[in-house]
């Protein structure tokens, strides 16, 4: 199915659905999320069933500050979709797909631990790539990102977004 | 899973029964990089496995966020540092789609040129290491020694063996060498009898068959279900490849069969994988003969977004072109402000977000992109097949022996670099 197709075959049950560049965007509430998602898979002729990627973007000053994206293919009928979902910055939570899409255990660990949503009912929920002891969620656009000590004496490199480039 | 076998404590005397933990890596010779499993051994069956990975977590993706769209092309390509072209390949099509251009049909031919070959040098490295795993060690000399041959190549056209940053946004950086073609055509003509000489090293060895078949074996719902793409699904009987299904470069206007097979185990792995090789060589021959009849430009004629703008490689070796710093240096002040904001900011991408996936060695290689409409991208997520292929592990070997492991992981062809990005 072209992308227009798709588009308004998925706005039969989604209200918010866009398409950008040739590429569909569905943008669905948290609470209907999985029966979303369920609906997307099971449908023959949207049969979007292979989740291939499951990550997050910060925004400061806006809300929703996040949106957690999930990035799905189709191998019968050769297309793709992005479903998106938007959190506010106190209430980062949502609903875990691995129950439905087994691969969405790691995506979503590692969703938690650069951005620090709450995947529910999520099997293991714990770091994945930084270690176990880190402190904060180092992809937030908040976060501090550090000088860097140098050898010089009494210098230090400010962190790359004081450095007044770019 | 049977009962775990009795053994007396030396100590106390008393009958016990228990499994053993323990940590393969995550320097381990088999792991391919830096991992570390967690095995739960019931004497030689593994009962439970966990990777741990992140040790060679680098932060590209975070970095990307702080640094110009021209310099994540530098960042990316340490991802995989086995395919960095492809790495190179799937941000720079992902910007192009956000900024609604499309690279010249020369640069095209040239990244798919490159692309293929480094398909091949990647399924040299896995050829070479998992026969080292497995007691093949002359395959590992020579898987080695093809790749040198290519790596040269590489090194000839991008002056770099790896990390190159060659492809950029809307093109590459620059031409082929001009004895390129015939160095590249010397390598076809050679390469299908070395892949030949593999396949009588290894299709019946029955040393090679023995540790391979029938072992890490993974259903094709299984394989849907973890996420697995690339070789290691094709293995399973199902024919999904990027460059058929959803067509990028124009990949669909090639002659070219997207290898299957049907068990699924590391032996059905193996078979595409050398398969895929002889693929590549056959798309590779296809590029170079349009490339030769295809003249033109390799960069964009956009000047807010063609960089670099123009290099040719002088006498002295540096790749300033001599008429272009005249331009800038003695003739037009407006030139000059022009290369200063293109080096300091680079190009301004319009807001918007693009998923752009390319069919690397591994599988699934895709970049999800968001700009802000600012000089930096905003966030660059790297879907790594070998982040995603990893996970099936535990499915492969739960219930099997511990020296399948090793097989099992060799057969997925991991590249921690990638997986931990």
């Amino acid at each position: 199915m072209n992308a227009e197709a798709l588009a308004g075959r998925i706005g039969e049950r989604v209200a918010d659905v866009l398409v950008a560049r040739g590429e569909v965007t569905a943008i669905v509430e948290r609470e209907h999320l999985l029966e979303t998602l369920a609906w997307l898979r099971d449908q023959p002729d949207v049969a979007l069933d292979f989740l291939a990627s499951v990550t997050a973007s910060h925004w400061l000053e806006v809300d929703p500050a996040f949106w957690v994206d999930y990035e799905l293919r189709s191998f019968r009928h050769k297309h793709r979709a992005r479903v998106k979902v938007g959190l506010s910055e106190g209430d980062a939570h949502i609903p875990s797909v691995a129950p439905m899409f087994p691969t969405a255990d790691w995506h979503e660990r590692e969703t938690f631990d650069f951005y620090g949503i709450v995947f529910d009912g999520h099997p293991d929920l714990t770091r994945i790539l930084l270690p176990d002891d880190w402190e904060g969620y180092p992809l937030r656009k908040d976060q501090p990102l550090g000088g860097v000590p140098t050898w010089f004496r009494g210098a230090t490199m400010p962190p790359v977004d004081e450095r007044g480039m770019a | 899973m049977g009962e775990a076998p009795a053994f007396r404590d030396p100590t106390t005397g008393e009958l016990r029964q228990e499994t053993m933990i323990i940590n393969m890596g995550p320097q381990h010779p088999s792991t391919h990089g830096v991992l570390r499993l967690v095995l739960e051994l019931d004497g030689e069956t593994v009962i439970r496995c966990k990777p741990v990975i992140g040790y060679l977590h680098t932060g590209i993706e975070k970095n990307t966020e702080y640094r110009t769209w021209m310099q994540g092309v530098t960042y990316v390509t340490r991802a995989d540092y086995l395919s960095p072209f492809f790495n190179e390949l799937a941000y720079c099509l992902g910007v192009e789609r956000l900024l609604g251009v499309e690279a010249t049909e020369r640069a095209t031919l040239i990244r798919i040129l490159v692309c293929e070959l480094n398909r091949i040098t990647s399924h040299l490295v896995w050829l070479a290491t998992s026969g080292l795993e497995l007691g093949a060690v002359s395959v590992m000399l020579y898987g080695f020694r093809e790749r040198e041959l290519i790596m040269e190549i590489f090194e000839a056209i991008t002056g770099l063996r790896m990390n190159h940053a060659y492809i950029r946004i809307g093109g590459v950086v620059m031409d082929l060498p001009d004895e390129g073609p015939r160095t590249i055509r010397g390598l076809l003509d050679l390469l299908p009898g070395r892949i030949d000489e593999y396949e009588t090293l290894l299709h019946d060895n029955p040393i090679w068959r023995e540790r391979n078949e029938g072992v890490g074996v993974l259903a094709a719902e299984q394989a849907l279900a973890l996420g697995v793409t690339g070789p290691a699904l094709r293995a399973t009987g199902i024919d999904a490849d990027l460059r058929k299904d959803i067509p990028y470069c124009g990949y669909d206007s090639f002659d070219f069969d997207v290898p299957v097979r049907t068990e699924g185990d590391a032996y059905a792995r193996y078979v595409v994988r050398l398969a895929e090789m002889r693929e590549s060589l056959k798309i590779a021959r296809q590029a170079l003969e349009r490339i030769e009849d295809t003249p033109g430009p390799v960069m964009i004629d956009d000047p807010k977004v063609g960089w670099p703008p123009r290099l040719s490689v002088g006498p002295d070796g540096i790749g300033n072109d001599p008429d272009y710093l005249r331009h800038i240096m003695e003739e037009s002040m407006e030139a000059l402000i022009h290369h200063f904001k293109m080096v300091t900011q680079g190009v301004e991408v319009p807001a918007g977000e693009v998923y752009s996936a390319v069919e690397s060695p591994r599988g699934e290689l895709g970049y999800l992109i968001v700009s802000d409409g600012g000089h930096r991208p905003y966030r660059v997520k790297i879907r790594d097949p070998s982040f995603v292929n990893l996970q099936a592990l535990p499915a492969m070997i739960e219930g099997y022996l511990v020296a399948d492991t090793v097989a099992s992981v060799a057969s997925i062809d991991p590249v921690l670099g990638g997986v931990d990005r």
